[in-house]
């Protein structure tokens, strides 16, 4: 930890030996908030309080017993934090107030350093938890959701961070919002163990954000996956990228990514497992990618890419690109499609694979090709591309095919 | 009854019929002559609307029947080869042509008794010989009491008991002023049967007249005889015929 | 007619093929539903037969049954019926008949598998394929009576609509990339039935997500009311035409 952080704790530890616990079952809840002194707690009995607009300007423990319910009724927003060292944990927040001027929240804070949100149950926020100018905030093992709004711009998003940094976000639950988690301008963070789903747009939406981390989230289902951009030094580690399906939807989008790595994922069953454009110098490395439409689709603008040892099983296409790909390199990959062999036994194919097939490539050039998917012409052209391959560009290949899948079950689950 | 008018057919280039014109009364027999592809089979057909005519109108009771089909309760027909589907059992077959005709209720079974079809009935069609299969045809032509009997080479592949068989029948028939049409190459079989000679050569009518005119005109007592005489003085050119 | 009918169904079923074909169907479709436990992944492998199969067979056996049949339309021509009737209720015989085996090969065993409604869409351009191929095949053998002429010609109706179309379909959206081709292939595709029963069943399903922007171009026209109107009457014009074609030259026809 370090030193700033360290004192902090240490202040906090000073502040907490003096201070008072103040016990909450009626509706003073506001004016306890607003009376209460910096380091006290509040002690939230089990109820339920319909009130709202809560200021919190002094650094104060809110803990709730047994998920007392406050109800903002549609019409407040919740807390509002700006101070440091404020801890709001085991509350049932629900009903916040809607504007599309306002971003109204379950928990809005800014400047509050070293904010712990922790243990809390979120229900038809408009934003749930709304961070900007803070750092090392903490936001743990939250539940946030709420019902189907009528548009995605009817509702905010459920973890929303901005010019941030040092945040913590492990084990919570979002879903039912625009962006299940929204990073922009956020730094050195990290976001573990999360479980994003069925939000209206992205599971995960982050930009601006640099040398972060995400790690063995989930993200299933979302509108349109996951979109990381403008980015640079970002780990993606042991995350799974399922089911998000539909015409504009992808695993993972990354646009203007660079110098960041991808290493054991899943992507399954989605429409594009990864579709990446301007992106330069990352590297993907043992994933899988199993059942989706696309496995990969990348623009011409990307550069520099490398694939190594990844899976690649039951895809329709394992890639496609608009362009030659010949700034990216391909090696040692697995892919179910290979039909060749291998005469020294070394476990690499001693053909090579050709990944972008001619139709995919057809569609890539006249996009209205895609009507005659699965019509008898074209499972011929693959068959004949299959023995011909001289037919497709050389380029496109991977020149040490992997003969076996890799065992990638170091991951998470 | 029946009445052709400038009755005219082309196959391809081939001219089938040419402006046949032909009136047939009833209780009348008629034998079509003539070579083979001269146009008989094609005359029966078009009558029967099974081929239809280029130019010319067939008439039958006043009624052109171009395009029609009920006039066909008339008419029994007994083709030159009869051609069955051939997994359907004999049984199956009658109860079908039956079953198609439910307005006769009093049918004519005369003949698949004469010719012995009962015991054959679960045969199925393509089992049987080409003669029993004439005798179904037969069978069928009579079944419906029709008023008209157009009869493609009746006797050709019937025994000379079945050919018997079929004669009585027809001069019973005949005797209710029925109106009957026969194609034949064995002159003998109709010897007591036609009333009427009609020969086609190359799709035309060359001569048209009742027997006794015939027999007269050349005087020759037996049918066949003065056909053979007539055929020799017009120079109409049969090769099949078969005098006695 | 339906007296007719009758006689047609009993000789078509005496030749047995139909049930082959039944038991043909079953078995692909109970082979495919063990295979995978996805229905929409079966779905879209029996899309693939029902595509390819349902219009070879319908094809060829209607021109075979005609010409086994013609014995039988013979007979019935020198009877008090009229040629329309007889002409339809042979289509009537063949077309159901080939419908049912294909609604009970592949509705059974969805059924069985209880992805009844996952099939529905399917089973629903296989009938349409059923009775347009059905009709080419009459068109098919109307056209000549030859036997083995008249089933070199619906084998090249098959091929045509089945690949050599698309070929052509393909070359022209490759020569006119430049412009814009989503109407015009739209219509294009609208002429060939397999090609409009593939992509009404595409669009039917998840995957359609995969076709992009034309996709949801298509799944806009294809999924308005209109749209499915559009579909749907194209698929009976192609069933009507050649039935009426092939109608008017059997009325014509000498036997």
């Amino acid at each position: 930890m370090k030193i700033p952080v360290t004192i902090a704790f240490l202040f906090l530890i000073a502040f907490t030996i003096q201070a008072k616990k103040i016990v909450v079952s009626d509706n003073s809840l506001a004016r306890v908030i607003a009376s209460a002194k910096a380091g006290d707690t509040i002690w939230i009995k089990p109820g339920i309080y319909k009130t709202g607009n809560l200021l919190v300007t002094k650094s104060l423990v809110i803990i709730g017993e047994g998920l007392p319910t406050i109800d903002g009724e549609y019409k407040y927003e919740i807390f509002t934090v700006n101070v440091k060292n404020v801890t709001i944990k085991g509350l049932r927040l629900i009903n916040t107030g809607t504007s599309s001027t306002l971003d109204y929240a379950a928990i809005k804070a800014t400047g509050a350093d070293d904010l712990k949100v922790i243990d809390n149950i979120l229900i038809n926020a408009y934003f749930g938890i709304h961070i900007s100018n803070t750092s090392g905030a903490q936001i743990i093992g939250n539940k946030i959701s709420r019902a189907q709004a009528a548009s995605e711009t009817a509702v905010g998003n459920a973890i929303h961070l901005w010019k941030s940094n040092h945040a913590l976000i492990e084990r919570n639950q979002v879903s039912g919002h625009r962006d299940g988690i929204y990073f922009e301008f956020v730094t050195n963070s990290v976001i573990k163990n999360n479980h994003s789903e069925k939000n209206m747009r992205y599971g995960l939406h982050f930009m601006f954000s640099n040398e972060d981390q995400y790690i063995e989230n989930e993200f299933v289902n979302n509108g349109a996956g996951v979109a990381v951009m403008y980015s640079y030094a970002v780990n993606m580690i042991r995350n799974l990228f399922a089911n998000n399906w539909g015409s504009s939807a992808y695993g993972l989008l990354l646009k203007d990514m660079r110098d960041s790595e991808v290493i054991n994922n899943r992507f399954l069953n989605n429409t594009m497992g990864i579709y990446m454009e301007g992106s330069s110098r990352i590297n993907f490395t043992k994933n899988e990618f199993s059942g989706n439409g696309y496995a990969i689709r990348m623009q011409a603008s990307c550069d520099g890419n490398v694939f190594d040892q990844n899976n690649f099983e039951a895809n329709t296409f394992d890639i496609a690109t608009n362009g030659t790909m010949v700034l990216n390199k391909m090696e040692k990959n697995y892919w179910d499609k290979y039909e060749g062999y291998d005469l020294n036994k070394d476990g690499l194919g001693d053909t090579s694979y050709h990944p972008v097939n001619l139709y995919s490539m057809i569609v890539e050039r006249v996009p209205v090709a895609i009507l005659l998917w699965r019509s008898f012409m074209v499972f011929l052209i693959d068959r004949a591309e299959k023995n011909l391959p001289a037919i497709t560009p050389e380029n496109l290949l991977d020149s040490k095919p992997s003969m076996k899948p890799y065992d990638l079950l170091a991951k998470s689950n | 009854m029946i009445s052709l008018q400038k009755v005219t057919k082309f196959y391809g280039r081939l001219k089938t019929l040419s402006e046949v014109e032909l009136e047939m009364k009833a209780g009348h027999c008629y034998a079509l002559l003539g070579p083979n592809g001269s146009g008989k089979t094609t005359l029966i057909k078009s009558v029967l609307g099974m081929v239809i005519p280029d130019s010319g109108e067939i008439r039958i009771n006043n009624q052109n029947v171009a395009g029609q089909y009920l006039y066909r309760k008339q008419i029994g027909y007994m083709p030159q080869i009869g051609q069955y589907p051939a997994n359907l059992r004999m049984a199956q077959l009658f109860e079908m042509m039956k079953g198609l005709r439910p307005d006769v209720k009093n049918t004519d079974e005369e003949l698949i008794d004469s010719f012995g079809l009962r015991p054959l009935m679960d045969k199925r069609m393509y089992s049987l010989s080409g003669g029993t299969r004439q005798k179904v045809s037969a069978a069928l032509a009579f079944l419906f009491r029709p008023f008209i009997y157009i009869l493609d080479e009746p006797t050709a592949g019937l025994d000379p008991v079945a050919v018997e068989v079929l004669k009585e029948k027809l001069i019973r028939e005949k005797k209710s002023g029925k109106l009957f049409i026969i194609t034949s190459h064995i002159l003998n079989d109709l010897e007591d049967i036609v009333t009427d000679m009609v020969y086609l050569f190359e799709g035309s009518i060359r001569y048209n007249s009742a027997i006794e005119d015939l027999k007269t005109e050349t005087r020759e007592s037996s049918f066949a005889k003065a056909i053979a005489v007539l055929i020799k003085n017009q120079d109409l050119q049969i090769k099949e015929l078969v005098t006695p | 007619m339906t007296r007719m009918l009758k006689y047609v169904l009993q000789d078509v079923l005496r030749a047995r093929f139909v049930l082959f074909y039944m038991v043909f169907m079953m078995a692909v479709t109970t082979i495919l539903f063990q295979l995978d436990s996805d229905p929409a992944k079966v779905v879209m492998s029996l899309l693939n037969v029902v595509l390819l199969v349902v219009p070879l067979v319908s094809i060829v056996f209607t021109t075979i049954h005609y010409f086994n049949s013609y014995e039988f339309i013979l007979l019935l021509m020198a009877q008090p019926i009229n040629r329309k009737s007889v002409f339809l209720s042979q289509y009537a015989g063949v077309a159901s008949s080939l419908c049912l085996s294909l609604l009970i090969g592949i509705g059974l065993p969805a059924l069985a598998f209880g992805a009844a409604t996952q099939v529905l869409p399917l089973i629903n351009v296989g009938l349409f394929l059923t009775c347009i191929f059905v009709s080419l095949g009459f068109l098919a053998s109307s056209l000549t009576r030859d036997k083995a002429k008249a089933i070199g010609i619906a084998l090249l109706f098959w091929f045509y609509f089945t690949l050599i179309y698309d070929g052509i379909l393909l070359w022209v959206i490759y020569a006119f990339n430049d412009y814009p081709l989503e109407t015009p292939t739209l219509i294009l595709t609208s002429l060939n039935p397999v090609d409009l029963a593939r992509i009404m069943m595409l669009l039917s399903m998840d995957i359609s997500a995969l076709m992009g922007y034309t996709g949801a171009f298509f799944k806009d026209f294809f999924g308005s009311g209109f749209g499915i109107l559009f579909s749907f009457a194209m698929m009976g014009l192609w069933v009507m035409w050649p039935l009426l074609l092939a109608l008017r030259r059997f009325k014509k026809n000498d036997l």
